[in-house]
């Protein structure tokens, strides 16, 4: 037996206190990394960004609401969409680049309470037909011009330099407010909520978890992200060609990062992300073996390391970076790694 | 003129039904839904063009040539992905069949590049002869022939679950496992063997497809959704669903087809989100016992 009395929760470690500290110090200088990086380097941290957007908002729904979409290109093509048409109607652009994501996350409310029953294999194709369905109507309309597309012409009033610079800024922006989104949904009585569902979703109902209001917390939080991300990359090409944008290479994209990473795991997403940052970089240009090797490593880690690289890590290490769960610590004992991740 | 067009519709609805069986069959027995599905229906297309086009013979006798090697791989996907995959809990199915479907979809393009091939040439007058409907109108051959192999497929798939010894172990197995564990089923094999017929299933549906139209590397993703949009129409779970489901998707796309150049598809992602809706709402406000009742209490 245990002497309750010496046991004791905590949630921040000396490890995780460092880690925020050296996250807050990096992202205060990346914050003047235009004044620094170059042109060519500040582009590709605009697309790690947008994917690390991407990858942390398919794992919110996947890892810890348990939905497993294949569906996700349908927002990040809406946000595009949204912001040329907020552009085309005489918003200023960047404020078009702000104001889509929110839009589409208004549209993901009535779809939500509609896909939220859908279940499994289900809501997965059920979100993919979705995604068909977006894609589709959007090319109806006479300003995009069907597959031919358009582009978002008025950010073309910036000069090169300036652009990229704002480009950054803002991908850096959504990064840190999602990111910081998840963290404190995790960190909340929420967040208890949702791992709770994701472990057992009767039984967390049973308990009195509100299951469908915490799902559609998340399903419209991914909604707005991958939507943001929509928008950001329309910023960085300019062009608009629906299918480019509503393909579901971007979901693809989306499960590698998280599954490569650690699916259900707060930092793993981030890993995956810079981690396909690399791989794309190193093999993009081989085409098809790229994405052999993207769809091949995806199957393979789902079945034999199913919680992902860092998963793995931290279950073998007990190291948990960013403080989301829980920890019991006895003083008298090694610190064990909380249940919570 | 619309008479016509709901007839098309109906003849296309088999072709869904037949795409659509393997899925069905898969779903119901071994609860999965298997996202490489439309990636395997085109890669049997493939394997029966080749088998057709080196031996110089008719796509029917390669077909017949390639159904054990494609019950052969249901056998080990079974055995190597889902079994796994189905351990590790009810989504990762899911995540493992979609790294598949992409592996396969991009491995035929690798080895067949971007060309888009048809089996159309390969079976002569088939592809093209009709047969004049009383009252106007005609039916092709071949839409006719899909139709009733759907038809056929479905019957033969039913009785052999309600009257072989194989169907009736796989229906136990898929009722509970550790019991027909208890009465001397193999559930392994049992689940390997539901696994290898489902794929075959694939296999001919694939060959009516290259039969019936173009496919290229990327046609499976679309196959895969419209077989999916037949078996949720119809109802999860129900052989019969799944040709009702077929029928109403098929007439839906030709009906939509006569208003706009893309008012074909847009009509069947649309009748899929409408039958949804229906059903929610026929359900009252407990959407997920009626769920739970057409999937047969799956928990």
């Amino acid at each position: 037996m245990t002497d309750a009395k010496a046991l004791a929760v905590t949630r921040w470690t000396r490890v995780s206190i460092t880690a925020v500290a050296a996250l807050g110090g990096l992202l205060l200088v990346l914050a003047f990394g235009p004044a620094f990086l170059g042109a060519d380097l500040t582009d590709r941290l605009t697309t790690l960004f947008i994917y690390v957007i991407l990858a942390a908002m398919w794992n919110a729904l996947a890892g810890y609401g348990g939905l497993v979409s294949i569906g996700q290109q349908a927002f990040f093509g809406l946000g595009a969409y949204a912001a040329i048409r907020l552009s085309n109607a005489g918003v200023e652009v960047y404020l078009a680049l702000v104001l889509a994501p929110l839009i589409v996350g208004l549209l993901s409310l009535p779809l939500s309470s509609f896909a939220l029953r859908l279940r499994g294999g289900e809501f997965a194709i059920g979100m993919w037909v979705f995604a068909e369905l977006a894609h589709l109507l959007v090319n109806l309309d006479t300003l995009i011009q069907g597959e031919t597309g358009t582009s978002l012409i008025a950010i073309s009033g910036f000069a090169p330099d300036a652009r990229r610079a704002f480009n950054y800024w803002l991908a850096l922006a959504v990064m840190t407010v999602v990111v910081a989104a998840v963290f404190f949904l995790l960190r909340s009585r929420t967040g208890a909520a949702i791992q709770a569902i994701r472990d057992n979703e009767e039984a967390a109902a049973s308990v009195g978890v509100r299951v469908m209001a915490t799902k559609r917390l998340i399903f419209v939080l991914a909604a707005v992200g991958c939507a943001a991300a929509g928008a950001l990359q329309l910023a960085t090409l300019i062009t608009f060609q629906p299918k480019t944008y509503f393909s579901v290479q971007w979901t693809a994209y989306m499960i590698f990062m998280t599954l490569v990473g650690g699916l259900g795991t707060f930092e793993g997403p981030i890993l995956g992300a810079i981690i396909f940052f690399a791989v794309e970089t190193l093999f993009g240009s081989s085409g098809v073996w790229y994405l052999i090797g993207l769809g091949g490593s995806a199957l393979l880690f789902s079945l034999f390391l199913p919680r992902g690289i860092w998963g793995a890590l931290s279950s073998r290490f007990g190291i948990q970076l960013m403080p989301v769960g829980y920890r019991l610590a006895s003083p008298s004992r090694a610190r064990k790694p909380g249940s919570a991740g | 003129m619309w008479l016509d067009q709901v007839l098309q519709g109906v003849l296309l609805g088999g072709y869904y039904a037949l795409i659509a069986c393997g899925l069905s069959f898969m779903f119901g027995i071994l609860r999965i839904v298997n996202l490489a599905h439309g990636s395997i229906a085109v890669l049997s297309a493939y394997l029966v063009w080749v088998v057709a086009e080196q031996l110089k013979i008719s796509p029917f006798l390669a077909l017949i040539a390639v159904l054990p090697v494609m019950a052969a791989a249901g056998w080990l996907l079974q055995r190597t992905v889902l079994e796994r995959s189905l351990r590790s809990g009810a989504l990762t199915p899911l995540l493992s069949t979609f790294g598949l479907a992409v592996v396969i979809d991009n491995v035929l393009f690798q080895r067949f590049g971007a060309d888009t091939r048809s089996l159309a040439p390969d079976i002569g007058d088939l592809a093209f002869n009709s047969w004049d409907v009383p009252g106007g109108g005609s039916v092709g051959q071949l839409a006719l022939i899909t139709f009733g192999v759907a038809v056929a497929l479905l019957v033969g798939l039913q009785l052999f679950l309600n009257r072989t010894p194989l169907g009736r172990a796989i229906r136990a197995t898929s009722e509970d496992p550790d019991t027909a564990e208890l009465v001397g089923i193999d559930s392994r094999n049992v689940y390997a063997a539901a696994s290898a017929i489902a794929l075959v299933t694939v296999a001919i549906a694939g060959t009516f497809l290259a039969m019936r139209a173009t496919f290229d590397p990327y046609t499976g993703p679309t196959q895969l959704i419209f077989a999916f949009e037949a078996v949720v129409i119809g109802g999860t779970g129900s052989l019969w669903g799944t040709l009702i489901g077929g029928i109403v998707l098929g007439v839906a796309q030709n009906l939509g087809s006569q208003i706009n150049g893309q008012g074909f598809l847009i009509a069947g992602h649309a009748v899929f989100f409408v039958v949804l809706a229906a059903r929610f709402l026929m359900a009252g406000r407990s959407p997920r016992t009626l769920l739970r009742a057409l999937r047969g209490a799956s928990a």
